[in-house]
């Protein structure tokens, strides 16, 4: 009993059943649509993520943030001895991932568009704006430029979200976002 | 006893015996070789297992059961042992039941097949202990420029090189039987689905030869520095690609049991096996949903390749999505289960824990690890999911909720079949599918409601007690990695099941004896034909299973745009 003669011997001579094509037809038309969906929203869409990247040397990286620190450091965040920067709305933001932390704190302006660079100084890190839920990925070696514009005054966490190490689970930012002058 | 045959005048005087279940000719090298990959298989699952188990309770926060180091370690574990060892070892056994035993066949080279078997093991043994000697918690991704022992990376290799030849021996078996005319016309649908697995399989393998091979060479010194950018275009087009071998596999799998337990014959042989073409010819582009938020990647390329050029691949499994129910309804509606829209299903063997859970993975793998994927998958919205736990929420509704549960429900059938055993403590194989199916229904809902909230996969600590610098999480975010906890502990208990039922079936079942056999047979009358030749349902009205793709789709179109609601209210950037 085990071997039947095959019924047809060709399989892609056969005819199609109706409700298969209609299928295929509705599921071809909806891969379409998710398709040009993605391709829409660059047109449309607020959020984006930039394509504008550089390789990058991590001490150059480093050369610029501490620039930038150094011109536009306003306080301290806490007890933390970490810096809080407030550099001017339009211009160049630096935020470095290293192990285990991100540096320095930013004080941003609502409603005001920033150039906001990001790198790694050793491995990857996972840059998870919470709780917003922004999430980019830090590589070493590479410079990722964005324009980010936050919304709503607060305090927001920077959460590093791809596994750095032993220390992964304590490398927590932080942004300000307060009301523009 | 089984009659067995001896062919003498083969290069390899293979020995037979006849199934007595299904007529077919089994020869005894492959059968062997099945059983042990099964069973290695089935032990990483429960190690693997173990691991997740520990890794859910320690994100239980109320629970938070391991310190980091060992979190780490035990994550790292729990990744490689399920998601390659128990996977991979299984869908060997799959490729040589599909080859040899469907296509009557002797195995091609049963001696390479061990040897292949061997590095397998050897492989997966070595990188085990690498991690458990705590200096390879990298994650079973190892993104570089972190750094592994060099013997975790070893011990990958091994393990892929072993798998591909394995591969081999499936073609040459393909080889074979097409030279000795051992089946007619066409082969059977199971095995086509199988070929579709192992086509991805070699360029999966070779892609991750690739990238582990410098890498290790980068470990032990020889090679100065790996892009972590290109190892990760690399690494994924093993990690993803072998996704769809696992997904070939576990839909050839649902037409396996469908057509054992109820004579189910595909609507159109034509329509499945151009679904799995698609895959083939186009998942191999599939590594940039796992790019789409990196640096120095073009959006076109990006766009294009996550959507495997206008999303033809989930084009192929959503035509599966349509003819696997379908075949099921033919089926029983030609059984004489015709009342109303829903008697067929209504009235399905869902004490038989094989039907069971073929039919779980199927809505699960669709409803819950299909929708999210594409969601997750679509370039833009991947900003507001990227790394948070959505991430494992989704792949254990595709990875486990699917192909897992696919796999332990046919063991069910491949005890009796191949082992010639009797499934031990039938009651509690009733309820395991049901157990472990609800289990990861859980974990995977939950983990995605963690996502949406914001939190971090591979994560230890989400109070971050010992930040310098802390940020809280709403508390529903709690609740959600509570209730993660609670059905882990459940599909945890359900994977417990099955591993007790099938260790103890396997090695202390009752024999099925020739005579046992015949009295009681497992399949109906057809189930073997269903399964081993070629053959379609024809035109059949289908209201059921149409009624059931309108829901699913109205449920995909429903979500998917609901994910572009939250992400067009995040801050924007460009
Ligand atoms: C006992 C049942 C299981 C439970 C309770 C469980 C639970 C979990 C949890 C809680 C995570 C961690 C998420 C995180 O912190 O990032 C995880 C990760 C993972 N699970 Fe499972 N899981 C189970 C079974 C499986 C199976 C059967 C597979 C594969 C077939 C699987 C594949 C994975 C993979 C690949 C990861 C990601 C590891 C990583 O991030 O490196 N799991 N699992
Ligand atoms: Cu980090
Ligand atoms: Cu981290």
């Amino acid at each position: 009993m085990a071997i039947h003669p095959p019924e047809k011997r060709i399989w892609w001579n056969e005819p199609l059943e109706k409700s298969e094509i209609i299928w295929i037809t509705i599921a071809f038309i909806w891969g379409l649509v998710m398709f040009f969906t993605m391709v829409f929203w660059h047109f449309t869409g607020e959020q984006n993520l930039s394509n504008e990247a550089y390789r990058i040397h991590p001490e150059t990286f480093a050369e610029r943030t501490e620039a930038m620190v150094d011109q536009y450091t306003v306080r301290e965040e806490g007890d933390t001895g970490l810096p809080v920067v407030r550099p001017p709305p339009g211009s160049d933001v630096y935020m470095l991932a290293r192990l285990w932390e991100w540096w320095p704190i930013l004080e941003l302006e609502e409603g005001k568009d920033y150039r906001l660079h990001l790198s790694s100084m050793d491995w990857q890190h996972g840059f998870s704006l919470q709780p917003e839920n922004i999430n980019i990925q830090v590589h070493p070696g590479y410079e990722l430029v964005l324009t980010l514009t936050p919304e709503g005054i607060g305090e927001y966490g920077v959460v590093c979200n791809e596994y750095c190490g032993i220390g992964h689970h304590q490398m927590v930012g932080r942004i300000h976002v307060v009301a523009a002058k | 006893m089984a009659s067995i045959a001896h062919t003498g005048s083969l290069p390899r005087a293979a020995e037979f015996r006849t199934c007595p279940d299904t007529g077919l000719k089994v020869d005894l090298a492959a059968e062997k070789l099945i059983r042990w990959n099964a069973v290695v298989a089935v032990v990483f699952l429960a190690v693997g297992g173990f691991f997740g188990l520990l890794v859910a309770l320690t994100r239980w926060p109320a629970v938070h059961l391991l310190p980091a180091e060992w979190f780490y370690l035990a994550l790292t574990a729990h990744g490689a042992d399920v998601l390659l060892f128990w996977i991979i070892f299984f869908e060997i056994a799959i490729l040589y039941f599909a080859s040899a035993i469907l296509l009557n066949c002797r195995l091609a080279t049963p001696r390479v097949a061990w040897f292949g078997f061997w590095l397998m093991l050897a492989g997966a043994l070595l990188a085990n202990v690498a991690v458990l000697q705590g200096e390879s918690s990298v994650m079973f991704t190892s993104y570089v420029p972190m750094q592994a022992a060099p013997h975790f990376y070893l011990g990958l290799i091994l393990f892929a090189v072993g798998a591909l030849v394995a591969v081999a021996v499936f073609f040459g078996t393909l080889v074979i039987a097409k030279d000795e005319g051992t089946y007619e016309g066409s082969v059977p649908l199971v095995t086509f689905g199988a070929i579709a697995a192992a086509i991805i399989a070699v360029f999966t393998i070779t892609s991750g030869a690739i990238i582990l091979i410098p890498t290790f060479l980068w470990s032990i010194g020889l090679v100065s520095h790996i892009d972590p950018v290109m190892y990760k275009v690399v690494w994924w087009g093993m990690g993803h690609s072998s996704q769809q071998i696992n997904v070939s596999a576990h839909v050839a799998v649902w037409y396996a049991i469908a057509a054992m337990v109820l004579g189910a014959k595909p609507l159109s042989e034509k329509v499945s096996r151009f679904a799995f073409l698609m895959y083939i010819l186009f998942l191999q582009i599939a590594a940039a949903h796992h790019l789409l938020v990196e640096p120095g990647i073009s959006s076109e390329w990006k766009i294009f390749n996550t959507s495997y050029a206008l999303y033809l691949a989930v084009l192929g499994s959503l035509i599966h999505g349509l003819s696997v129910p379908g075949a099921i309804e033919a089926a029983q509606r030609r059984r004489g289960y015709t009342k109303g829209v829903f008697e067929w299903l209504r009235k399905a063997p869902w004490g038989n824990p094989a039907f069971a859970g073929m039919f779980l993975s199927l809505v699960m793998f669709g409803f819950i690890g299909g929708i999210s994927g594409v969601v997750l998958g679509s370039e833009q919205i991947n900003l507001i999911m990227h790394n948070t736990l959505y991430v494992p929420g989704h792949f254990h509704g595709t990875v486990v909720a699917g192909t897992t549960l696919a796999f332990m429900a046919v063991t069910y059938l491949v005890v009796p079949l191949i082992f010639r055993r009797e499934i031990m403590f039938k009651k509690l194989a009733q309820w395991q599918p049901y157990v472990f199916g609800i289990g990861v229904a859980g974990i995977s809902v939950f983990m995605m409601g963690a996502g949406t909230l914001g939190v971090s996969r591979r994560h230890w600590d989400i109070t971050f007690s010992d930040a310098p610098v802390a940020f809280e999480y709403p508390g529903t975010a709690f609740l959600m990695m509570g209730l993660n906890g609670v059905f882990g502990v459940l599909s945890a208990l359900g994977g417990l099941m099955y591993v007790v039922v099938v260790v103890s079936s396997v090695f202390f079942g009752e024999r099925r004896t020739e005579e046992k056999a015949r009295a009681e047979p497992l399949l109906p009358q057809g189930g073997a034909a269903a399964v081993a030749s070629y053959g379609s349902e024809g035109t059949l009205k289908l209201p059921g299973t149409i009624t059931l793709v309108a829901i699913f789709f109205t449920a995909f179109v429903l979500y998917y745009f609901v994910n572009w609601k939250f992400l067009s209210e995040v801050w924007p950037l460009s």
